[in-house]
Parts: structure tokens; C-alpha cells; sequence
């Protein structure tokens, strides 16, 4: 049962990272070029600027992949893998949950599992760092910004988790809605902490250092030595609309997986409870 | 050899469909595998050759996969 179960959460992820795709290439693609360039204007402009006042060129970067495969062909394989990543970790906690949750029927449990992963995995972590296209983001941060990702990730999946758990032993006493807003509650409050206590990127001490008190990484206007802006800002434009389709992409990836799993585990698991007596039910 | 179980002992049977019980002793091997798997392309996919590199200095992957590193939502630059 749970092999089949593990491969039927694959299936599902592997064509929620598929659609993702589809998405990405479409809304995606034109916010990441237009990063791109602007990144590439900003160097030049940087270069220039660094000429004027008689400091060496930076050095270039080797392109490793053309841009055309990266759009078309890396995205892809990124987003698929990471959507069956999740399929799969999917069906794991949907396995441990069937049985442990009290009366929820397959189909249910399955969106309420896909819901926690698009919480957990992605939409809370984003609160507090939210995606970023390229051109944002400090090379030299690049570890912490990594290291405090992952903790958000890492307590929202937790705590998500204890909640579930103090949600099942508060609903003999309260019942079933209010033991849910109890937990949801707390789950709010836990990871509000969380979120209050880890720093935002702007604070981080290298980019303190480097460009005074800032809330994030997003480029400010370039400056000559006379202060006049040689090179703008970054696009408000550009970043608001790639951090829509980044949220818009997980919401497809998550809700197919829930809607994909929920028919395909709810035929598996009726089919185990009346099991046709003249043929044996065959298990992998 | 089937894995369709009744209820695991000591859980309440409920009248509503909470089908069927994976039992966790025998489950949580492969369950395991299958997270830690999960897990690692998570990683591969997010994290590697950026902050942290199991390959060295090679950023094949992160360059492959770098447009969606940054829409999935991960730091990359
Ligand atoms: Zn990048």
C-alpha cells in the first residue's frame, strides 16, 4: 500500500512540476531576462564608473549554459524535480496521516496535506524572504541567506507539524473547529517568533557594512561620485510580477498534486476496504 | 502478504471512512528511504553549489537549474 501510494504522490508531483513549468515558461521567463538584463546594464554602468576612477575591470563570469537552455530546458528539469520532490514527501506524510487524523476522507486528506506542503515548504517561508529574481541578491551573502531560507522552512514545517499534533489532543476538550483555530493560532504565534527574531537580508552585517540600514537587496539607483543616478533602481515592476507567478507557480504545483493524488488514492484505498472476494487484491 | 489491514490495534475504529492504517513498524523503512530522497533533490535542486557544494567547485547544477532555483524561491545570487 504505501509503495503504491509513494508512486501514485510521484506521478502527482512530477506533472504539478510539469504544469509549474508550462507556467514558468510562459509568465516567468520574460521577468527573469528582463533581471538579467538589467543586471548586465548595471555591470556595464558599474564598469564604467570603476574605469572613470582608475580601478581594474571585474573579472567575467564563463557562461556555463546558454540563456536559451537555462529558460527552456533548465527550468524544466528544475521544476519537474523539485515537483516530484514533493509529490513524494507528499505521499509520505499523506501514508502517515491515513488512519492518524480522525474521520477525514481520502480525498479530503489529500487536499488538506497538499494545503500544509504549500504552507510549509514555500508560502510561509516566502513571508519573511520572499523569492527573488537575478540582480537581487549579494554574492557575498549568499550562505546566510541559504542558512536562514532553510530555517524558515525547517520551523515552519515543524511547527506546522506540532500543530497538527496539539490540534488532535485539543479536540476531545474543545472540538473539532475550535481546536483547530487553537492550533492554527499558535502555529501563528510560534512561527511569528520565528520570523521576528531572524534578520531581515538588508541587516545582514556585510551588507550593513557595504550599503547602511536596509530592509533588503533590491538594488538601489547607481551613483557617480557627484551623486547624479547614472543607472536606476531596480524595476518595482519586474519584481512584483515575478514574486506573483513564483507564488502563482507553487499554488499550481501544490494544488495539482492534491487534485491529481486525491482521485487515484481515494479509488486505492476503497478498493482495500471492500476487497472483491474473488480476486485477490495484488500488492507491490 | 496483503497489505489491506484492519485498523492497527489500539486505534478507534471510526464509523466514517479513516480507511486504512499503514502500519508504522513495517512502513517506516521505505517511508524513510523515500523522504530522504525527497530531501536530497530538494537540495540538489535548491541549495547545492550555492551555499554549500557536495561537488566542489562545479556549478553545473546550479547553472542548469538556476532559473527555477530562483522562481521555487530559493537564494541563489
Ligand atoms: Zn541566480
Amino acid at each position: 500500500m504505501e509503495t503504491r501510494l509513494i508512486g501514485r504522490g510521484i506521478l502527482a508531483g512530477a506533472v504539478g512540476g510539469l504544469l509549474a513549468f508550462l507556467f514558468a515558461r510562459v509568465f516567468a521567463e520574460p521577468q527573469i531576462q528582463a533581471a538579467i538584463d538589467y543586471e548586465s546594464g548595471r555591470d556595464a554602468a558599474q564598469g564604467a564608473l570603476d574605469k572613470a576612477a582608475g580601478l581594474g575591470a571585474a573579472p567575467e563570469m564563463p557562461e556555463i549554459f546558454s540563456r536559451t537552455i537555462q529558460a527552456n530546458i533548465g527550468i524544466g528539469v528544475g521544476m519537474i524535480v523539485f515537483g516530484t520532490a514533493m509529490g513524494a514527501l507528499f505521499a509520505v506524510v499523506y501514508a502517515i496521516s491515513l488512519g492518524r487524523v480522525g474521520n477525514v476522507r481520502p480525498r479530503a486528506l489529500a487536499l488538506l496535506v497538499a494545503g500544509a506542503g504549500f504552507l510549509a515548504f514555500y508560502l510561509v517561508p516566502f513571508l519573511k524572504y520572499p523569492a527573488n529574481p537575478p540582480a537581487i541578491g549579494h554574492e557575498e551573502t549568499i550562505g546566510t541567506r541559504s542558512g536562514l531560507y532553510l530555517t524558515m522552512v525547517l520551523a515552519s514545517v515543524v511547527f506546522l507539524w506540532l500543530a497538527v499534533i496539539a490540534g488532535q489532543r485539543l479536540r476531545p476538550r474543545f472540538g473539532t473547529w475550535n481546536a483547530t483555530l487553537l492550533a492554527g493560532a499558535g502555529f501563528a504565534a510560534a512561527i511569528g517568533i520565528v520570523m521576528a527574531v531572524l534578520p531581515a537580508l538588508g541587516e545582514l552585517s556585510y551588507n550593513v557594512k557595504e550599503f547602511g540600514h536596509r530592509a533588503t537587496e533590491t538594488p538601489l539607483p547607481l551613483k557617480d561620485g557627484n551623486g547624479t543616478i547614472v543607472f536606476p533602481g531596480f524595476d518595482a515592476d519586474v519584481l512584483a510580477s515575478f514574486r506573483l507567478y513564483s507564488v502563482g507557480a507553487q499554488l499550481i504545483l501544490w494544488t495539482a498534486i492534491g487534485l491529481i493524488f486525491a482521485p487515484l488514492a481515494d479509488r486505492l484505498l476503497t478498493a482495500a476496504k471492500t476487497p472483491a472476494p474473488a480476486e485477490a487484491p495484488v500488492t507491490v | 502478504m496483503s497489505s489491506m489491514s484492519v485498523p492497527a490495534a489500539g486505534r478507534v475504529p471510526t464509523a466514517v471512512p479513516a480507511p486504512v492504517v499503514v502500519p508504522a513498524a513495517r512502513a517506516v523503512l521505505l517511508l524513510g528511504a523515500t523522504a530522504m530522497l525527497a530531501l536530497a533533490a530538494y537540495y540538489f535542486v535548491g541549495v547545492d553549489q550555492g551555499a554549500l557544494s557536495v561537488f566542489g567547485s562545479d556549478t553545473h547544477i546550479h547553472e542548469f537549474v538556476h532559473d527555477s532555483r530562483h522562481f521555487l524561491g530559493f537564494p541563489c545570487h
